[in-house]
């Protein structure tokens, strides 16, 4: 297809063919004149004004009321072509945005990102999307000195990039922690305070912190008004909801957090979840926790990976793929 | 979905009355509704959530801020007739045990 000239000579030819034949080809043409001058970011005054010089070329006797009508019809078009213009530059700067976001995305993953690591005896399954391009959610893994296994999971109030940005400061202040203070309860005081002094006041973040301790077969656990997770007892193939109370980061200076502790056995699973898990709905219907449940329990049998995986796919599949909030999944199976 | 946002004043008391679902979109027009009530020194604000069948955390983050505005101008909030599901988010949060909430009244709810 040639690209149309949007120069006067080819609108006046095109309008004149139109005038006098009025066939489908000069229409057609008309439609390829339109797209060209879009392409060429000609604004629609401009294009009144191209079609006065035709006309007028064409017809140098067009009555008098004629040309005063277009003439104040290119008048009505001014505004009109400024708003175009103003579109277009959102559209850039839209695009421009959307690249920086990108680019803001990767680099939330390289700062975020926690290695799984390989702890004897537990099995492992980890699955975190975001809604958006930037989460909100937040897990991490911290391997003790004497042996013992951390795991925080955290949901950051609202969306996108102050949540993103907001869990950057969570992740620093927990590397910056000292080992030895590893006590789920000192780690939440501590992250509270910082958190506290840090944001806004409508803002908050919260997280469970279980630690693991293979040479007692215990967890610990506390948590900051986070989503209660569940603990699944092998032997009678139930769930219980871990129960804790504890306020959420960032609202009182003083907080403090209780602690918890269980002893776990051989095929029990500690499964931790954010809201994006317990908010899903069908349709207008919000599922219930004993579905979420249910679905968990399709898929016991297999690896923790695999498992995570499975109730992810099922969700997913349940609200036509479109997640409206992060949705975070862990799974740790003791082995022996 | 829209939240609808009533407020009645008397007697150095307002009433709002909520109706809709409290979410990222709906949360600002709450927050510029009963901030301004919860800054007056000495003023009683009772929220009525009976209608309010969702709220997510942005909504939460509105009441956080509206009680710690109490705190700093020695107002009092009062939260009443929540639903089950938008009281159990106040539960899991702590945030129960900071704000007044009024769960006597809706007949069913636990205490």
């Amino acid at each position: 297809m040639e690209t149309l000239n949007t120069d006067i000579s080819n609108y006046r030819n095109l309008l004149k063919h139109y005038i006098e034949i009025r066939d489908e080809q000069s229409l057609y043409g008309a439609e390829q004149l339109s797209k060209a001058f879009i392409k060429d970011n000609v604004p629609p005054e401009e294009i009144i004004n191209l079609h006065i010089q035709a006309l007028s070329e064409l017809y140098p006797d067009i009555p008098e009321y004629l040309q005063y009508s277009m003439n104040f019809l290119l008048e009505i078009m001014i505004s009109y072509g400024v708003a175009h213009q103003e579109f277009q530059t959102l559209r850039e700067e839209q695009s421009e945005l959307k690249s920086e976001i990108a680019v803001a995305a990767n680099m939330q993953d390289t700062l975020l990102a926690t290695t799984e690591p390989d702890v004897d005896g537990l099995d492992i399954g980890v699955i975190s999307v975001p809604a958006h391009q930037m989460s909100g959610d937040y897990y991490h893994f911290v391997m003790g000195e004497d042996g013992s296994f951390g795991i925080a999971v955290a949901d950051v109030i609202g969306k996108g990039i102050p949540a993103a940005l907001c869990m950057s400061m969570i992740k620093y202040s927990m590397d910056s922690l000292p080992k030895a203070t590893m006590s789920p309860k000192t780690i939440l005081k501590n992250l509270n305070r910082v958190v506290e002094r840090n944001v806004d006041a409508s803002m908050f973040i919260t997280m469970f912190y279980t630690q693991y301790i293979p040479a007692e077969s215990k967890i610990r656990y506390s948590s900051a008004g986070h989503e209660p997770g569940f603990y699944y007892n092998a032997r009678s193939k139930t769930f219980e909801e871990i129960k804790t109370k504890g306020l959420v980061l960032g609202v009182s200076p003083d907080a403090d957090y209780r602690e918890y502790e269980r002893t776990i056995y051989k095929d029990d699973m500690i499964i931790l979840l954010t809201d994006g898990v317990t908010e899903c709905r069908q349709g207008d219907r919000f599922i219930e926790t004993e579905e979420v449940l249910e679905v968990i329990g399709q898929y016991t049998d297999l690896p923790a990976q695999e498992m995570v995986n499975k109730v992810y796919k099922h969700f997913e599949r349940m609200q036509n793929f479109r997640f409206r909030d992060d949705f975070t999944l862990i799974v740790l199976r003791k082995e022996v | 979905m829209n939240l609808k946002i009533d407020v009645a004043e008397g007697n150095g008391k307002s009433v709002v009355k909520l109706s809709g679902e409290i979410d990222a979109y709906t949360a600002p027009q709450l927050k510029e509704k009963l901030l301004p009530l919860t800054n007056r020194e000495g003023h009683r604000t009772e929220v009525n959530l009976e209608n309010v069948h969702y709220m997510d955390s942005t909504g939460l983050g509105i009441f956080i801020s509206a009680l710690k505005s109490t705190k700093e101008n020695d107002s009092e909030m009062r939260l009443v007739d929540l639903q089950d599901r938008v009281l159990r988010l106040f539960r899991i949060t702590g945030l129960d045990e900071i704000i007044t909430i009024d769960t006597a009244i809706r007949g069913g709810n636990e205490q």
